[in-house]
């Protein structure tokens, strides 16, 4: 075991991990996640907080996690290259660390352009890629980047994304190699709507024995409504919904849809258990937290193994 | 007011409204005098500059008349010319003169009713814009 | 080359119209091939702010000149019999031809004409795209001959991010994912197997994290 994580003890008992996300909220309510969180308790093994997500200013992933730490749960710190320089990250992960946050995610980060700053200069000092090499390397070396000894190195369970549905396709499974390569323990995918796709890239993950070499979630979204659906059908980059989930989404009344969506999301987990390398799912339900529970138990995945 | 008569200047390309204005006068249809022709070998080479220029030095209006489209002498000096024309009018706007004094028209050579039509069209609608800003900042 | 757009005439008036005589200076490198700040934008400058200053029943007397090079001592040199005669200099050359002539002219106040932009080719006529940022270690020979740093929107060493479709940057369809370019360049070359090399943070020294950047050149410099 390379670390403390208790997402790194679920995964390394071969139990399926179930992850989530919360979103810290646009505000100094402490209560806003620590509610959020709840849905979540006994209901998955970490908690994603995300950091500024779509690039709009939130209460920072760190202190969300801190929150969600005290409440007994375990906090996946999400760290994006766009907002700090790689001083304040390495601060950041060092303070978040002694907080008792063991187990990061290392991110890029949407454009500035998306989000409520638009004006704002993206640092990208370095990139996710890069940043995994950093944690892995205070990790395993006791060594900041600059390449001086940490006193106390933190140790973090270290994850990555991946978005197998991103252009260009044939460079998808190479570039989870290269961050297999920089250190990645663990890999969370971009929501999974196109099924046949994510087996012909995990084909490809398993063509280079690269299951074997991290632990890989499946991401998943239940869809709201069929707005939701074609919103991220067009909208969002790098998302890649068939037109025949929309319709299907769209071939029920509108107080139905929500169920519809939990129908697909369960079904999905269903299908992606059968793929060989899969060792768990990551829901992103956003704003809806509340139903994970509900997910979790139809796909099966409920109770939660105890590890220790 | 009453007496305001424009000064026009119309950049006309030799292969086309040149020669369509020559056409205008020997058929005598009547265009008024305000409208001061510049020859030049093709409306392509009207450039800002010179627009800029004819509105310092007083010019009420301008216009750049160059062939019909695809009949370009030199290929595409009239699409060009258009393209200029659309780049100083917004540069008008920003000195503060009205965009609707610079025109760009497009005719044959054989045109010269359509010619004489132009003048006149062009010479009513800076009569109803009144002198040029820049005309009657100076006085 | 330096790219560079005129500024909004709103605020170029707002500059100079304290002054009386303006020295308007253009300037014969990039700025006359980007058509910012070349003799005939010079001209249409001139022009535009003569009546524009007309309109609003002030005047201005503008002496239009355009040297070889701002950036140059050498050349700027030459304004020295005109100087006297202006109460300010409008430049629309690059910032570093503006600052030239601040540093030359110590008590005259000097204006920016344009905004310079970036360090661009020329795509087609009338269309510039920036290249290069400068960063003071080219990295194109092992990219592929395509900048990561001046051209990916997120300044990805190890790219291309999620938001790549079609080629296009997540940012807009009408950038290019530089990504998606260096990987096409790479099999047109047969040099898949160096994209799987992970690229290390990058040194921003040399691009100007150690403050501002100068060469010397032991065999010229006097
Ligand atoms: S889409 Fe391509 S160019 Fe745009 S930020 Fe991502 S990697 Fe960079």
């Amino acid at each position: 075991m390379k670390t403390d994580s208790y997402l790194e003890k679920v995964l390394a008992a071969g139990h399926l991990a179930v992850t989530s996300e919360c979103g810290p909220p646009r505000g100094a309510t402490a209560a806003s996640v620590q509610d959020k969180a709840k849905y979540l308790d006994g209901v998955v093994d970490a908690v994603n907080i995300t950091d500024n997500q779509t690039a709009m200013v939130r209460m920072s992933s760190f202190a969300g996690s801190v929150l969600v730490r005290q409440q007994g749960m375990h906090p996946l710190l999400q760290m994006v290259t766009r907002d700090r320089n790689r001083l304040a990250m390495q601060a950041d992960i060092l303070g978040a660390y002694a907080l008792g946050i063991n187990t990061m995610l290392c991110l890029s980060g949407d454009h500035t352009k998306f989000g409520d700053h638009p004006m704002a200069m993206n640092v990208h000092d370095i990139d996710s890629i890069q940043l995994i090499q950093m944690v892995k390397t205070m990790r395993d070396e006791g060594k900041f980047q600059g390449g001086a000894e940490i006193k106390g190195a933190p140790k973090m369970f270290i994850g990555a994304a991946a978005n197998p549905f991103a252009d260009p396709f044939e460079l998808r499974v190479m570039r989870l190699a290269k961050k297999i390569a920089a250190g990645a323990d663990f890999i969370q995918t971009q929501c999974i709507f196109n099924i046949e796709k994510f087996e012909r890239w995990m084909e490809g993950v398993r063509k280079m024995g690269l299951h074997k070499k991290c632990y890989i979630l499946a991401g998943v979204t239940p869809m709201k409504s069929v707005g939701a659906a074609r919103y991220m059908k067009n909208r969002v980059p790098g998302m890649d919904v068939p037109t025949e989930l929309v319709e299907r989404m769209g071939s029920v009344e509108k107080e139905k849809q929500p169920e519809e969506g939990i129908a697909i999301c369960v079904e999905t987990i269903e299908r992606l258990k059968q793929v060989e390398g899969v060792a768990g799912f990551h829901i992103m339900a956003i704003d809806w937290e509340e139903k994970v529970e509900e997910i979790v138990k139809k796909a099966g995945l409920y109770p939660r193994p105890q590890v220790q | 007011m009453e007496s305001f008569e424009p000064v026009i200047v119309a950049f006309c390309c030799h292969y086309c409204a040149y020669t369509a204005a020559d056409m205008a006068g020997s058929q005598r249809l009547p265009y008024p005098s305000n409208v001061k022709i510049v020859r030049v070998p093709c409306s392509g080479k009207v450039d800002a500059l010179h627009i800029l220029k004819a509105f310092e030095k007083g010019a009420d209006g301008v216009y750049v008349a160059g062939c019909l489209e695809g009949d370009c002498h030199f290929k595409n000096g009239n699409d060009k010319a258009a393209r200029r024309v659309d780049y100083v009018k917004r540069y008008l706007e920003e000195i503060g003169i009205e965009s609707e004094r610079l025109m760009m028209v497009r005719m044959s050579a054989g045109m010269g009713a359509r010619f004489a039509q132009v003048a006149t069209e062009m010479t009513e609608k800076i009569r109803r814009l009144g002198p040029s800003p820049i005309k009657a900042a100076a006085a | 080359m330096i790219t560079a757009e005129r500024k909004p005439l709103e605020e170029i008036i707002d500059y100079v119209k304290p002054f009386k005589r303006i020295l308007l200076l253009g300037c014969n490198e990039c700025v006359t091939v980007c058509a910012a700040g070349g003799r005939k934008e010079v001209g249409l400058l001139a022009s535009g702010l003569q009546m524009a200053m007309l309109k609003a029943g002030s005047s201005i007397e503008i002496r239009e000149h355009t040297l070889e090079r701002q950036c140059d001592p050498e050349y700027v040199e030459e304004l020295v019999p005109m100087i006297d005669g202006a109460d300010a200099i409008l430049s629309m050359a690059c910032g570093c031809g503006v600052q030239q002539l601040a540093m030359r002219f110590k008590d005259k106040p000097v204006f920016p004409a344009v905004n310079t932009k970036f360090m661009g080719g020329s795509q087609r006529q009338g269309v510039w795209d920036e290249r290069c940022q400068g960063c003071g270690d080219c990295l194109l020979g092992i990219t592929g001959g395509i900048c990561p740093i001046a051209r990916c929107a997120k300044q990805l060493m190890n790219g291309p991010c999620g938001g790549s479709c079609d080629g296009k940057c997540e940012i807009g369809e009408d950038v290019e994912c530089a990504w998606h370019l260096i990987w096409e360049r790479l099999k047109a070359l047969g040099l898949q197997d160096r994209y799987l090399e992970i690229m290390p943070a990058k040194d921003w020294r040399p691009a100007g994290g150690a403050g501002p950047r100068k060469i010397i050149r032991e065999d010229l410099a006097e």
